[in-house]
């Protein structure tokens, strides 16, 4: 019997190093029902095209005093492969991370001269659809920019952070309980690999600051700002987290 | 700019041959059951009817009704017989009008 105290310490032990070992990464795509995987996977069939193809035409339309469009700097949309997999990424002008998004609203500022599109406009989502499309297939590749490290470091703390009136944090369901369920529902990893997805609840294309303001008001807390700095040093967090995983732009969820 | 639409129709087929068409529109769908911001329930807004009309004859046809979800796709099939064009008809409510045109050519 003498030997029991220290048999269940050698257990309580074994039990606390076991989680620090990290799942191996799993898209939410693998765990959708066969039908919406079809969706996503047939682009005459997956309704986010809708949006691209607005993307398509927005594009080349000129606009603004100087009558310029995206393809006057960047010419052809196909030499943005490659570019949505590196965002949020540092803007030298703002000194903080922006993503995607915030980066075509600023090249919107600063080149055409028109005023930002608001959070989760329509034409900001589909320009968004269209240069991650270009990268779909892509492995997810953060930048190695060591000004983005204090950044990324505050949102790995608030991923970690307990947060709402129910006092769970983002590890808690996505990383220590993914794979379990919640009420009938499959707990995701959570990897933003697929942004912006179309979602079948919303019945709308929308980005990772929608899908991550909804699981806030889920847990009863306040949801960041669209594009505040918190939500891109937690995004910085999600796409060092995904680091390597194939762009699936425009991802369909359920 | 016009509805947007996503429509696949093979552009070559055999004579007898089933081919599968394929129509996606984006719209919103707006059942007329939901309430709003302001609590009052949001005016109704849905496609009611769709027809697909093969060199001007109507080959398939659907009532459209508000359990239907936004960005309706609708996929049915036909017997290619001549070469002509394929008409697809969206009309729907607030003089909702959207016609597409796709070619097809039968050997």
């Amino acid at each position: 019997m003498r030997r029991l105290p220290t048999l269940l310490a050698a257990v309580v032990l074994a039990a606390c190093a076991a989680p620090t070992a990290k799942a191996p990464q799993r898209s939410g795509f693998q765990d959708m029902s066969a039908s919406t995987q079809a969706l996503q996977r047939d682009d005459t069939a997956n309704p986010a095209m809708l949006w691209v193809e607005d993307g398509r035409q927005l594009w080349t339309r000129a606009a603004g005093p100087q009558s310029k469009s995206c393809s006057s700097c960047h010419g052809d949309v196909a030499t943005m492969k490659g570019v949505a997999v590196r965002y949020p990424a540092f803007d030298d002008t703002l000194r903080r991370p922006v993503n995607l998004g915030t980066r075509i609203n600023l090249c919107r500022q600063r080149h055409q001269q028109l005023p930002a599109w608001p959070a989760e406009h329509q034409e900001l989502l589909s320009l968004e659809a269209l240069v991650g499309l270009q990268s779909r297939g892509l492995p997810i590749a953060p930048p190695r920019d060591a000004r983005l490290e204090p950044f990324r470091t505050r949102g790995e703390a608030l991923f970690q952070q307990r947060i709402g009136q129910v006092d769970l944090s983002c590890a808690q369901c996505h990383e220590q309980r993914a794979g379990g369920r919640l009420a009938g529902t499959l707990i995701p990893q959570g990897q933003a690999s697929g942004y912006p997805i179309y979602r079948l609840e919303w019945q709308a294309l929308g980005s990772l600051g929608r899908r991550i303001r909804n699981c806030m008001s889920g847990v009863r807390a306040e949801p960041l700002a669209h594009g505040s700095v918190e939500m891109a040093e937690l995004e910085l967090h999600l796409a060092a987290r995904a680091m390597g995983m194939p762009m699936e732009t425009p991802a369909v969820r359920p | 700019m016009a509805a947007r639409v996503l429509i696949v129709v093979p552009p070559n087929a055999r004579r007898g041959e089933v081919v599968e068409l394929r129509a996606t529109i984006a719209h919103p769908m707006e059942t007329g059951y939901r309430p709003g911001a302001d609590g009052r329930p949001l005016p109704r807004d849905i496609l009611r009817r769709f027809t697909c009309r093969y060199n001007g004859e109507v080959v398939f046809s659907a009532e459209l009704h508000p359990a239907l979800s936004a960005n309706p796709y609708l996929a049915f099939h036909t017997v290619a017989t001549e070469s002509g064009t394929l008409e697809f008809e969206w009309t729907g409510d607030n003089g909702f009008a959207q016609v597409e045109r796709r070619p097809i050519t039968v050997s």
